[in-house]
């Protein structure tokens, strides 16, 4: 019998690990205990599904999404494009892609940001599609801004878009965060620098994509994202285990 | 040399930070902008089913309560049935089993409506005991906490749970399990989640 099997065992090396004490808040957030390992079962290998009736069409464009009529977001108009992929490097259609981000100054709009940079009227930092047949998916968007944060008293985030990804199977569920190449304050982020592979980190970082860019209008970013992959076969030795 | 492999390495966690809801439950975030939010109805009116609400807050190593979390939750229909293509037989209709639970902001505390699930099929063989997946993310947690929330009145079948039985520490099992209380005629599930502590809720590396 073929059937697809179990999805690949989560690579802890390339993710941080819970407890990480140059990120102050982790440190009261982080369990303790080891987690305990468990063979995917039905209620791991499915997950939500999405489809177009959930979300519309110019959901994916923040730069017209929460804009009044004829007026647009304050800052740099960016494409931010790319493929979803797992670690087969087969494409993964129709998942759910989220987006959230500060605005061009640095503000997020969200009743807890006190921040002083202020709102744009016209910005409300978020955005979500599905992608295509071929794992495909873009956003329009404005570069977001650096900001300070309360860790040290002199931490500033690099610019950077949070994404949330899906998959088709709840053990892939992903949330993280694309940073922009050449930005100086990626090296010195504590939150960046939970990760302790540097090639991790550089596989977070979105490369200007001038191919990809509308001359005269808009700048492009490409950021792949790579989600858990899955055993094609299924021969289990032990059957009667749980 | 041998070959070399050719897999792609998984794109790297990060904390999901403070404004997650801007992005998930813009709603809670302050502000209107999808024609819908998604998440907010996990089992529709015409899923089956006994109905039932779940309560309960996340709480920190210092026991106070996580009030920027993020929760969702996963769950089969009362047939034991997930909306997915390997879920099992087709689910009821409005059935998603999939929600978004997002705490008040100044307690803490959250709760979600839905239908109680059956059992589900286990791995091989045999059966899971009825079963809610739940995935956490806050600032301050670096990649997802994946858990499981059980029932208190299913005690023959949560003995038999394979899950609950892989737990080597007996005593820590416990913290999966939701308390069943009746409140002005509706049933209500309690299920706190301690990060750490000495009864520290058993998180799974899926």
């Amino acid at each position: 019998m073929t059937r697809p099997g179990e999805y690949y065992q989560r690579d802890r090396t390339v993710h941080p690990p819970a407890y990480t004490p140059d990120y102050k808040t982790s440190v009261a957030r982080s369990p303790r205990y080891a987690p305990i390992s468990l063979q995917n079962s039905v209620s791991e290998i499915t997950g939500p599904v999405f489809g177009h009736d959930d979300i519309d069409a110019g959901d994916n464009d923040l730069l017209s999404n929460y804009a009044k009529a004829g007026e647009s977001p304050i800052g740099e108009r960016i494409i931010l494009h790319g493929r979803v992929l797992d670690e087969n490097a087969r494409p993964v259609p129709n998942t759910l892609v989220e987006v959230w981000q500060a605005n061009a100054g640095g503000r997020y709009r969200h009743k807890k940001d006190s921040y002083l940079a202020p709102i744009d009227p016209n910005f409300g930092g978020c955005g979500r599609t599905l992608t295509d047949k071929n794992g495909y998916y873009y956003f329009r968007t404005v570069k977001p801004g650096a900001y300070p944060w309360r860790n040290q008293v002199n931490n500033w985030r690099p610019a950077h878009i949070h994404l949330s990804v899906f998959g088709s199977a709840f053990v892939q569920r992903l949330i993280t965060q694309c940073y922009f190449e050449g930005d100086p304050l990626i090296p010195i982020c504590p939150i960046v620098q939970t990760i302790p592979d540097p090639d991790a980190i550089a596989q977070l970082t979105a490369t200007l994509d001038l191919n990809a860019t509308i001359p005269l209008d808009t700048i492009a970013y490409r950021f792949d994202i790579v989600l858990r992959g899955r055993r094609s076969t299924l021969f289990e030795n032990r059957l009667e285990g749980n | 040399m041998p070959q070399k492999l050719t897999y792609l390495r998984e794109t790297a966690s990060q904390t999901a930070g403070p404004y997650v809801h801007i992005g998930l439950a813009p709603g809670a975030a302050g502000f209107d902008i999808y024609r819908q939010e998604l998440g907010h109805e996990i089992a529709g009116p015409d899923a089956k089913g006994e109905r039932i609400r779940v309560e309960g807050r996340v709480m920190d190593g210092m026991g106070a309560p996580i009030k920027d979390v993020l929760l969702e939750v996963w769950q089969a229909d009362a047939a034991g049935n997930y909306a997915h293509p390997e879920g099992g037989d087709p689910v009821e209709d409005g059935f998603r089993g999939w929600g978004r639970v997002v705490p008040d902001f100044e307690t803490g505390e959250w709760g979600f409506d839905t239908v109680k699930p059956g059992t589900t099929r286990g791995r091989n063989v045999g059966t899971q005991a009825p079963h809610l997946n739940f995935w956490i993310v806050a600032r301050g947690i670096n990649l997802g906490l994946n858990t499981r929330m059980y029932f208190d009145d299913e005690t023959e079948a949560n003995a038999k749970d394979p899950v609950l039985n892989l737990i080597e520490w007996e005593n820590r099992r416990g913290t999966l399990v939701a308390k069943r209380s009746e409140r002005d005629g509706a049933v209500v599930y309690r299920f706190d989640i301690r990060l750490q502590g000495d009864d520290e809720t058993v998180f799974f590396d899926t």
